[in-house]
């Protein structure tokens, strides 16, 4: 099929404004984020920095617990995606291999989750958790984390087991290997990159998390980066835009790095599962 | 938000959509008779997962609703009862509660419409066999990777009146530009809304240009050499393959924008004055700041019920809508 000329320009453009909309704004924060106060302060802001500096980061570590925090966030976010993917797997594969009633109830619940309000959610959480004395605390923080990511978990991971023929799972099975033992040796170490991709997806689901965070946790020695950065915002707006700028710029670029690893993987299984539907 | 917070979505969308389909053909694998007998390793591995399921997911969700019916505060002495509806009937004189859910439904609206436009000409975009096209894809997906505190930021700061790039803009091209945006009581929502419809737009269109990887190329050719023009190649052959995922897409797009929060506790707080107050916003401050945890879970049930009800009537038009096919 050819395209008029006159009609790929037009596409172009169009891609090209796309492209405008989508990253303007973090351009915006990058340049922002390297500007000296004086800059920022002045009346016709430039998109490149005329004078780019540090100062703002070193402003950002000095005045606010950023690495207490994102030492928060780190902990929480992998503990939550290792748990989340630890026991997502076995539940998957049971999705994936068996059409019992159970599968079917969890891939109702994978769907309805999706559906509340997390207030309805919250309100109950934080008195169980209270109860617990897992209130202001990072493992109660990971448990929420861990059952906030498990529908996405349970849906790639789902896919992943499909993807590995049954027959070699028989065959080990003829071969006299137990259902743990086929799991354990044979289809895990098959799984192990759809395993890493998910992993890797809870981490950033976590790491961005905010609402449950900024419910569960009280002290300022707990809060994780999200929490943090809108405590830079304050109550009276926000005070000092190089600084927040900056935190920001660097709470962002884990996720942007783990994302640019998984992307295609994402894209991919998406791709597949519509294709093979 | 999103749960629908956030991240994650539009996958799930395609889930659901390619599940349903794919389930009815499938082989009976391992439920084969004979080793049914035998099955019990499914429970011990099911268990890891429905325990926190059950304890975290499923147990609160019931605890909550029952919350509704109850006088429930924080940090009070005396026992919590049982109220019946009172919580209710109260939420029904709550005037400020139902403007709340106005501006829910016009945020919610507001954002999904021209997210899912938008999205549909990108995947469209991207679809085609256009230069570059590897870098656009990967550029369209980083507002799903960025924490949505950062989005709310990051536009702050594009909005800020004096130091933002909006309104620099808006000065060079001579219109003006002392709005602040933020915090007038006109521009508000729509600039929120703005904000809503970038950030969720990646999801939408993966999961669009899922869809669109589906249409079957040459029924595309086949129109395209008799003669269809690209918009009747696009309502006869794209659409009918794209519909399921498209409808998919926008039920959910619907609910978690509805039920949105962290975009807009950043960028306003629901302010000024209310204007961009989202349901999830009131129902927080109930909660949390005055401790009224009955009265909020009142709220969620409403908000479910609601929600549940307007989706009913969009999905079952819409369906009613494709049966001539």
């Amino acid at each position: 099929m050819r395209t008029r000329p006159a009609a790929r320009a037009g596409q172009y453009a169009a891609l090209l404004a796309y492209l405008v909309f989508l990253a303007f704004p973090f351009v915006w924060l990058a340049s922002t984020a390297f500007k000296p106060a004086t800059e920022l302060a002045g009346l016709h802001p430039t998109w490149i920095p005329k004078d780019p500096t540090l100062a703002n980061f070193r402003q950002a570590f000095d005045e606010q617990p950023l690495l207490r925090a994102a030492l928060n966030s780190l902990l929480t976010a992998s503990a939550a995606a290792l748990v989340a993917v630890a026991v997502a797997t076995p539940m998957a594969y049971v999705m994936a291999r068996h059409r019992s009633a159970l599968a079917r109830a969890a891939t109702g619940w994978v769907v309805v989750s999706q559906a509340f309000p997390f207030v309805l959610l919250i309100i109950p959480l934080f008195l169980v958790l209270k109860n617990l004395r897992l209130i202001d605390s990072l493992p109660g923080l990971v448990l929420v984390h861990v059952v906030w990511s498990l529908p996405f978990a349970l849906w790639m991971l789902t896919g992943y087991v499909r993807a590995v023929p049954a027959e070699l799972e028989e065959a080990a099975a003829v071969d006299g290997a137990g259902r743990l033992r086929t799991l354990v040796s044979v289809t895990v170490p098959l799984l192990a990159p759809g395993i890493a991709a998910t992993a890797l997806f809870a981490f950033v689901t976590a790491w961005n998390e905010f609402f449950f965070a900024l419910v569960l946790l009280k002290t300022p020695e707990q809060q994780t980066l999200p929490v943090l950065l809108t405590r830079f915002i304050g109550a009276e707006g926000v005070a000092d835009l190089g600084p927040l700028a900056a935190a920001a710029f660097l709470a962002t670029l884990p996720s942007l790095l783990v994302f640019a690893l998984i992307q295609r993987r994402i894209t991919g299984s998406l791709l597949a599962g519509a294709v093979k539907g | 938000m999103a749960g629908p917070t956030p991240t994650r979505k539009g996958a799930d969308a395609v889930t659901s959509v390619t599940e349903a389909r794919r389930s009815a053909p499938r082989a009976p694998g391992p439920a084969r008779p004979g080793r049914r007998a035998v099955d019990h390793g499914p429970w011990f591995l099911v268990l890891p997962a429905l325990i926190p399921i059950l304890v975290l997911s499923v147990g609160p969700l019931l605890y909550g609703i029952m919350l509704a019916f109850t006088d429930a505060q924080s940090g009070r002495t005396e026992p919590t009862r049982w109220i019946g509806t009172l919580n209710f009937q109260d939420l029904l004189q709550d005037t400020l509660f139902w403007e709340s859910f106005r501006i829910g439904l016009v945020w919610a609206v507001g954002v999904t419409v021209p997210q899912f436009l938008l999205a549909l000409g990108l995947a469209l975009l991207l679809n085609q066999d256009l230069r570059l096209r590897w870098a656009a894809r990967a550029l369209a997906i980083v507002p799903w990777a960025m924490p949505e505190v950062v989005v709310g930021i990051m536009w702050r700061l594009t909005y800020n009146p004096d130091a933002g790039i909006l309104n620099e803009t808006l000065r060079d091209l001579g219109f003006g530009g002392d709005r602040d945006w933020l915090s007038g009581l006109a521009t508000a929502l729509p600039a929120v809304i703005v904000v809503g419809v970038w950030a969720g737009m990646p999801q939408t269109t993966v999961a669009l240009l899922a869809g669109l990887q589906n249409t079957p190329r040459e029924l595309h050719e086949a129109a395209a050499v008799d003669g269809a023009g690209a918009w009747r190649r696009f309502r006869t052959v794209t659409w009918p393959a794209l519909r399921p995922v498209a409808l998919a897409i926008t039920a959910l797009n619907l609910i978690w924008n509805f039920n949105s929060f962290a975009l807009v506790y950043v960028l306003t707080n629901g302010g000024p004055g209310g204007r961009t107050r989202l349901p999830m916003l009131f129902a927080y401050e109930e909660a949390f700041r005055y401790g009224q945890f009955g009265y909020a879970a009142a709220m969620g049930c409403v908000m479910v019920a609601v929600i549940s009800v307007l989706l009913a009537v969009f999905l079952v038009g819409r369906l009613r809508g494709g049966d001539e096919r």
